[in-house]
């Protein structure tokens, strides 16, 4: 059994007002220095999956298919074994 | 001609399309469920507005894996007729049969307002009967913005696939007059082989006089003229 936790973000070229809005608000709380905020989607999961391979096999088709739309989207992810 | 209106848990333009095919132009129409794995015998497929599956993901993400979606696209792979409005065209781009995305609109703001549309191919089955260069319909999303990278916009372009441009009411494509930040403008587009129509205005809501509009009805004749012919 594994923990996925998934994190997708807008490719580089893809626009992002969300993250633009967000660095805005902070730089007018006052926060120096904060610079190209991309705003992302997380995804946590528990996989019944016996070896790392086949996890990771699996976790890239979901996120192919359904959880990422390649299109616009990029996504990274850890594993952790599960005791 | 008979058309097919799918409607998904959330969709909430289902009845004003149906109202507009059935009731104004006397057309055969029914609802599919997005269950169904039967089309009916439908020529024509048209995926309304709404917020299929509360737009979780993303929109469109969900319900393109509904069944009823499975055998759309192997409708429209052999040539059917698929329009697609609003969460339709959100819908048709998740499921790859129509090329690029939407994201979220520049401002964040969910905008509902009427918009100036360039009619920019008017040979297509789906704006043959447009008699205008520039018509009016109304918008109502908060992610409309087209988005495609320049490879693909360059295909997009060369290959004559953008439908409509938000423009000015005489015709000018500029940014001013874009609403959401979609790319060079784009607020419908063909696919490749001209059997797919996806755009963000509601031509639904635009075909009696009673509503100050008929522009949108140019659109479903231009479809139902195909099958006439």
């Amino acid at each position: 059994m594994y923990r996925v936790k998934i994190h997708v973000t807008l490719k580089k070229s893809v626009m992002d007002p969300q993250g633009a809005t967000i660095q805005s608000a902070l730089e007018s709380l006052g926060y120096q220095g904060v610079q190209n905020v991309r705003m992302g989607k997380y995804v946590e999961l528990d996989l019944a999956q016996k070896d790392r391979g086949g996890a990771e096999k699996q976790i890239d088709e979901m996120c192919d298919r359904l959880l990422s739309n390649p299109v616009i989207e990029k996504y990274a992810y850890d594993l952790e074994e599960l005791k | 001609m008979k058309w097919g209106i799918v409607t998904f848990p959330g969709s909430n333009c289902d009845y004003d399309c149906h109202y507009v095919l059935k009731d104004v132009l006397k057309e055969d129409a029914v609802y599919l469920w997005h269950k169904d794995r039967d089309l009916k015998g439908c020529d024509v497929i048209v995926l309304p507005g709404g917020f299929s599956y509360g737009d979780y993901l993303r929109c469109g993400a969900i319900a393109r894996f509904a069944p009823v979606m499975e055998e759309i696209v192997r409708f429209a792979k052999n040539g059917g007729i698929v329009l697609g409005i609003c969460n339709g065209f959100q819908i048709l781009t998740e499921a790859g049969l129509l090329p690029g995305a939407l994201i979220r609109n520049k401002s964040l703001q969910f905008i509902c307002r009427d918009v100036h549309l360039k009619v920019e191919n008017r040979d297509s089955l789906f704006t043959r009967c447009i008699g205008k260069g520039v018509i009016r319909a109304p918008i109502a999303h908060g992610e409309g913005c087209y988005h495609a990278d320049d490879d693909l916009l360059e295909r997009i372009e060369g290959e004559g696939c953008v439908a409509f441009r938000y423009s000015s009411p005489d015709g000018r494509v500029i940014e001013e007059e874009n609403p959401n930040g979609a790319r060079n403008n784009i607020a419908g587009i063909l696919s490749f082989d001209r059997r797919v129509l996806g755009m963000m205005p509601h031509p639904e809501r635009c075909c009696e006089p009673i509503l100050n509009n008929t522009d949108g009805l140019s659109i479903f004749l231009s479809i139902a003229d195909k099958s006439r012919g």
